[in-house]
């Protein structure tokens, strides 16, 4: 058949119902909840004050949610000292009661990872379920690991929903209602990082951390992703996070990574440093290093 | 005019200057000078952490005559048990012999029990421009503004500054543990 004759493969009909479907979709779309970002503020409030009066029906005490914005020229990091964490866990548990993680079932963001001295950081050689009756133990060193904050986050890639994204203040965030459970970003994190609500989550009414932030600390519910924020309610008030406060030993650091005179920067100038596994290209934020 | 003026003696002095720059550039760089401490060398720290009732040393010590001997501490102070490079260390390397309620560096100069990581510093140099920076040691306060500083004393004792063995929190559930 001559080219210029045949048909059109799709016809006008076909053509103009199709369109008129998508515009219909994208304005539906547009219509619903939003993104937190795309929020109008009076909309936001109040649904700040929804959040709040439903925590505070749950938990028979005061809620308050927050939705603190990022400070300029502010892009967080944090340093931690391989050579003086001794894997007491302090940080691990200060975490839970700071950012309302789950008791039963339990949910930690920080994980200690306990390495033996002759194999270096090795992953497949850690153990994380070490229990000595002291630490440190002879022959072994520890890896607190959480959310490295990766500048090239591979976690928010795969997300579906766009319920996860990286705030412009540095910290990898999440939307928790737009989270749809489906542990995609849990799949591509590869410092194990990332966890989820497997079953409602239960806190005790009196360790409720009541000051929250909408991405950060505020209570979640079963069937969604959570993960470490650099306590997100606290560091854009200013504050250390409270891990780094806890810490007995002294080995967390925080700080502005753009502000030549803060910690981070002098340790990354200073120190010997290293990320996990620098491979991958994920960039961390989170960087380890020797004090000695 | 008065900057065409001053580039003028710079340029005049220069030239003078250049030989002395080049030997020191050569010589070992000046000793930090003696004196007390400059101000802005301070440290705002919170109070030393004394054993309770001990200070100040003076309502003891300024009637008791000094005694230079290395010995085992038999009327007071027996619960001391110095770990601290112990072979070279003696009490009164530190704590000033005519003043009890002060310390002293090793040139002599005192300092005070508020300003004790100078003494610190003298051996472990480089751990007090860490903690300076505020990189060696626990961090609290604010990461933009008033940061908290503790002295070495309230992590380490003085006398043992190595850190004993703590037992840790309990370990995470394992998986299988999961109902």
């Amino acid at each position: 058949m001559d080219p210029e004759k045949r048909p059109p493969a799709v016809s006008r009909r076909q053509f103009a119902s199709v369109a008129a479907a998508a515009a219909a979709g994208f304005i539906l779309t547009a219509c619903g909840p939003k993104r937190l970002r795309e929020l109008p503020r009076e909309r936001l409030a109040a649904l700040l004050e929804d959040l709040e009066k439903d925590y505070t029906k749950r938990f028979g005490t005061a809620v308050a949610v927050a939705d603190t914005p990022p400070i300029q020229g502010v892009t967080f990091a944090y340093a931690l000292d391989l050579s003086r964490c001794i894997g007491c866990r302090r940080c691990v548990y200060a975490c839970v009661e700071e950012n309302n993680q789950s008791r039963d079932p339990e949910v930690q963001w920080i994980r200690v990872l306990g390495m033996n001295k002759d194999k270096g950081i090795d992953f497949s050689e850690s153990d994380p379920y070490y229990q000595p009756a002291e630490v440190p133990q002879e022959g072994h060193f520890y890896v607190p690991v959480a959310c490295q904050q990766c500048r090239n986050a591979p976690c928010t890639k795969v997300c579906p929903t766009g319920a996860t994204w990286t705030e412009p203040d540095g910290i990898v965030v999440i939307d928790y209602d737009w989270c749809v459970g489906c542990r995609y970003c849990m799949a591509a994190c590869p410092y194990g990082a990332r966890h989820f609500n497997w079953a409602e989550p239960t806190i005790p009414r009196d360790h409720l951390n009541t000051k929250t932030h909408y991405l950060g600390n505020r209570p979640r519910s079963k069937g969604v992703v959570e993960k470490c924020t650099f306590c997100i309610q606290r560091v854009r008030v200013g504050r250390y996070p409270a891990c780094v406060e806890v810490c007995p030993v002294g080995a967390r650091k925080f700080g502005n990574l753009l502000d030549p005179k803060s910690e981070i920067r002098y340790v990354i100038e200073n120190k010997r440093v290293l990320v996990l596994k620098e491979e991958l290209n994920t960039m961390p934020k989170f960087f380890y290093f020797y004090g000695t | 005019m008065r900057l065409c003026v001053m580039t003028l003696a710079l340029a005049l002095v220069a030239p003078a200057a250049a030989p002395v720059a080049l030997a020191q550039h050569f010589s070992p760089a000046p000793l930090p000078r003696a004196g007390p401490p400059r101000a802005e060398e301070r440290v705002e720290v919170p109070p030393p952490p004394f054993t309770d009732g001990i200070f100040p040393c003076t309502s003891c010590h300024a009637t008791l005559k000094v005694n230079r001997v290395r010995r085992p501490l038999a009327d007071m102070h027996g619960d001391i048990v110095l770990a601290h490079d112990e072979q070279h260390r003696w009490c009164l390397d530190c704590h000033d012999p005519d003043n009890r309620d002060w310390l002293h560096l090793a040139s002599g100069e005192k300092v005070p029990f508020e300003q004790s990581y100078l003494l610190c510093g003298q051996c472990h140099g480089e751990k007090l421009r860490d903690w300076r920076a505020g990189v060696h040691g626990r961090r609290t306060g604010e990461w933009n503004g008033h940061k908290g500083y503790l002295l070495c004393a309230h992590c380490h004792n003085p006398h043992q500054p190595r850190f004993r063995a703590v037992t840790p929190k309990p370990a995470p559930a394992r998986p299988s543990a999961a109902k």
